[in-house]
C-alpha cells in the first residue's frame, strides 16, 4: 500500500535530492555528465557579485514581507473578528480571494494598476511625489512594490489563522477583564497578545520560509532588474541551470539556498520556543 | 451604551472600506476587461460606459487558451487524483499496519517538509530530461506528486479511527484495501473533498515547474500560458485582463462553492485544527 507513494517519493523527490548536491560538486552542463570540481562551484559562487547581491535582495524582500504580512493579517484579522454572521463571510471572501489567484494573474494585475501611463495606482503615486513613476523599472521602488503586491497576494491565509486563533480564546477572560474595568487595549495586551502567541509564532515561520523561496512575482515583474536590484537566488538558479547551461553551478546555488532555509528555520523555530515559555 | 454602538458601526464601516479597497485591483481587471480599448485608456470610468465582450471573444478565440486550458484540466486534475489515492494509501498504511520502519519511514517523510521543492528543480528538471517527458503532461504532473502535508493530515485523522472498526471489518473478512476504501475513506470524506480542493487550486496556480519544462507553446498550462500574451501581441490592457480573469476562473469558482473546505484545508496542513 505504501509501494505507489515510495516509488513517486524516491523518483521525483529523494533521488533529486541526492542529485541536487551530487550536481553541485560538478562542471554538468544542464543536461549531460560532468567532471567532479569538488568545492570548485561553491568557491566560484563566493567570489562572484551577484551571489551576494541575490542573498541580499532575498533577505530584502524577506524583510520587507514577514513582519508586514504578519501585522497586516493580524490587524485585519482583529476587525473583521467583531463582525458577525454573513457580513464577516462575505468581508473574509474580499480579503481572502487574491490568495488563490494564480501568481501570474496577480502579476497581470497589478502591472495594469500600475502601469506608468494609464495605471490607477498611479494617480495615488502621483499625490506623493508629485511625479508618475515606473515603479518595476526604478530600482528604489521595485522590491517595495514586489513585496507590496506580495503581501497583497498571501495575506489572506494570515487573516485566516489569525481569526480562527483569535475564536479560540474564550469570550470569558474579555467579560471578566471588562468587569475589572479594562479597557481594550489593557485586553489586547493582557489577554489576545499572550494568547496568540503561538499563531504569530506559527505565521511567522511559514512566512519566513515562504518567502525565502521567492522567485515567481520577481520573475513576472521585473526579472530581476533593474540593475539587478531585484536579483533574487532562486533567480540565480535559474539562470546558471536554464539559461547560462551551468547544471552544477545552478545546483550549488540551490543547495545554499536550501541550507539557508534549514538554517534559519531551525533558529527561529528555537528562537519563538524560547519567547513562548 | 450608545457610545459602544457608535464605536461598533465605525469600526465596521471601516472594516468594510478596507475589505473594498483590498479587493479593488480584481474589481478593477474585472471592470477594464469588459471596457472597449480606447476607453481603457482615454478615461478614469469606475463603470463601463459600454459593455464590450470583444477582448473576451480574442482570448478565446484567437490565442492558444484553449489548449492551455486542456493542459491545465488535464494536468491538475490527474496531480489531484493521484496525490490524494497515493496519500490515502501510504498514510493508511502508516496509521494501521505495523510492518517494519514504519516509525523512520514517517520520520522522513516529515522531515521532507523542510526541502524547498523549488531547490530541486535542476535536477528534477534532469530528470525529466533522460525519462523523455520535457514537453509532455507526464513531466508536468510527475514532481508535483508528492505533497507530504497530504500523507500527514490523512495519517493523524486514521489514527483518531477507533481500532475495534477496523477489527470488526478483518472478522467479516475485509482485506486492508476494502478496510480503506469502504470504511476509513467515506468515514473521513470530508477531509478529503477538503484535500482535494486545495490540491487542484495548488497544481492550477503552479508556476516555476510548468514554466521550466514546457518550452512549447502547445504544452503550457493556463498560469504560464498567459504570460506569453503580452510578449506575442504587445500590450493591449483589455485584453491581457479578460485573459487574466479566464486563467483565473476555474479556482475562483472551485473556491466560491467550496469557501469551507477550502479555508478548512488550509488550516490543517499548517497544523491548526479548524
Amino acid at each position: 500500500m505504501i509501494a505507489p507513494f515510495l516509488i513517486a517519493y524516491l523518483v521525483v523527490f529523494a533521488y533529486p535530492v541526492y542529485k541536487m548536491f551530487a550536481l553541485s560538486f560538478t562542471d554538468a552542463p544542464l543536461i549531460g555528465e560532468g567532471q567532479w570540481v569538488g568545492f570548485g562551484n561553491y568557491v566560484k559562487l563566493f567570489g562572484q557579485k551577484l551571489f551576494y547581491t541575490s542573498v541580499w535582495n532575498t533577505g530584502y524582500f524577506v524583510v520587507l514581507t514577514v513582519i508586514p504580512n504578519t501585522l497586516i493579517g493580524l490587524g485585519l484579522a482583529l476587525m473583521v473578528v467583531r463582525l458577525k454572521g454573513w457580513l464577516q463571510s462575505l468581508i473574509l471572501v474580499l480579503f481572502f480571494i487574491p490568495y488563490i489567484l494564480p501568481v501570474s494573474v496577480v502579476t497581470q494585475i497589478w502591472q495594469w494598476v500600475l502601469d506608468q501611463q494609464f495605471g490607477i495606482a498611479q494617480h495615488i503615486i502621483e499625490f506623493f511625489t508629485g511625479k508618475r513613476v515606473s515603479v518595476f523599472r526604478d530600482p528604489v521602488w521595485a522590491m517595495p512594490m514586489v513585496a507590496l503586491v506580495t503581501v497583497w497576494w498571501t495575506n489572506g491565509f494570515n487573516l485566516l489563522l489569525f481569526i480562527a486563533g483569535l475564536r479560540n480564546i474564550p469570550q470569558d477572560y474579555y467579560e471578566a477583564a471588562m468587569l475589572d474595568g479594562a479597557t481594550r487595549l489593557q485586553c489586547f495586551r493582557r489577554i489576545t497578545w499572550p494568547l496568540i502567541w503561538p499563531v504569530t509564532a506559527l505565521v511567522l515561520t511559514l512566512q519566513l520560509i515562504l518567502q525565502l523561496k521567492i522567485f515567481d512575482q520577481v520573475y513576472l515583474m521585473t526579472e530581476g532588474g533593474p540593475f539587478n536590484s531585484t536579483y533574487v537566488l532562486l533567480q540565480l538558479v535559474y539562470r546558471e541551470a536554464f539559461r547560462l547551461n551551468h547544471g552544477g553551478v545552478g545546483s550549488a546555488v540551490a543547495v545554499m539556498l536550501f541550507l539557508i532555509i534549514v538554517v534559519v528555520s531551525v533558529l527561529q523555530y528555537q528562537l519563538l520556543r524560547v519567547r513562548e515559555r | 451604551m450608545p457610545g459602544k454602538t457608535i464605536g461598533n458601526a465605525l469600526l465596521l464601516v471601516l472594516t468594510f472600506c478596507i475589505a473594498c479597497m483590498w479587493a479593488f485591483p480584481i474589481y478593477w481587471a474585472v471592470v477594464t476587461s469588459i471596457k472597449p480599448e480606447q476607453e481603457v485608456v482615454m478615461k478614469t470610468t469606475f463603470i463601463p460606459e459600454v459593455f464590450n465582450f470583444s477582448a473576451y471573444y480574442f482570448a478565446l478565440f484567437q490565442t492558444n487558451l484553449a489548449t492551455w486550458y486542456l493542459n491545465s484540466i488535464v494536468t491538475s486534475i490527474t496531480v489531484t487524483v493521484v496525490v490524494i489515492v497515493i496519500s490515502v494509501m501510504c498514510a493508511y498504511a502508516l496509521s494501521q499496519i505495523v510492518f517494519p520502519g514504519r516509525k523512520l519511514l514517517y520520520g522522513i517523510i516529515l522531515a521532507s517538509f523542510m526541502v524547498p521543492s523549488q531547490a530541486l528543480v535542476v535536477s528534477q528538471f534532469v530528470l525529466m530530461h533522460r525519462l523523455g517527458l520535457i514537453n509532455t503532461w507526464g513531466g508536468i504532473i510527475l514532481p508535483q506528486l508528492i505533497v507530504p502535508v497530504v500523507v500527514i493530515v490523512y495519517k493523524q485523522f486514521f489514527d483518531s479511527v477507533p481500532k475495534e472498526l477496523r477489527e470488526a471489518a478483518k472478522l467479516d473478512g475485509c482485506g486492508e484495501f476494502q478496510i480503506l476504501f469502504k470504511l476509513y475513506l467515506p468515514l473521513n470524506w470530508g477531509i478529503t473533498t477538503a484535500l482535494a480542493i486545495i490540491t487542484y487550486i495548488m497544481a492550477w496556480n503552479a508556476f516555476l515547474w510548468p514554466f521550466l519544462v514546457t518550452s512549447s507553446e502547445n504544452m503550457m498550462t493556463v498560469t504560464v500560458g498567459i504570460t506569453q500574451i503580452s510578449d506575442a501581441f504587445g500590450v493591449k490592457y483589455a485584453r491581457d485582463m479578460a485573459v487574466a480573469i479566464l486563467a483565473a476562473m476555474p479556482v475562483a469558482v472551485a473556491y466560491l462553492l467550496f469557501q469551507k473546505r477550502v479555508t478548512q484545508a488550509l488550516m490543517l496542513s499548517s497544523g491548526i485544527k479548524g
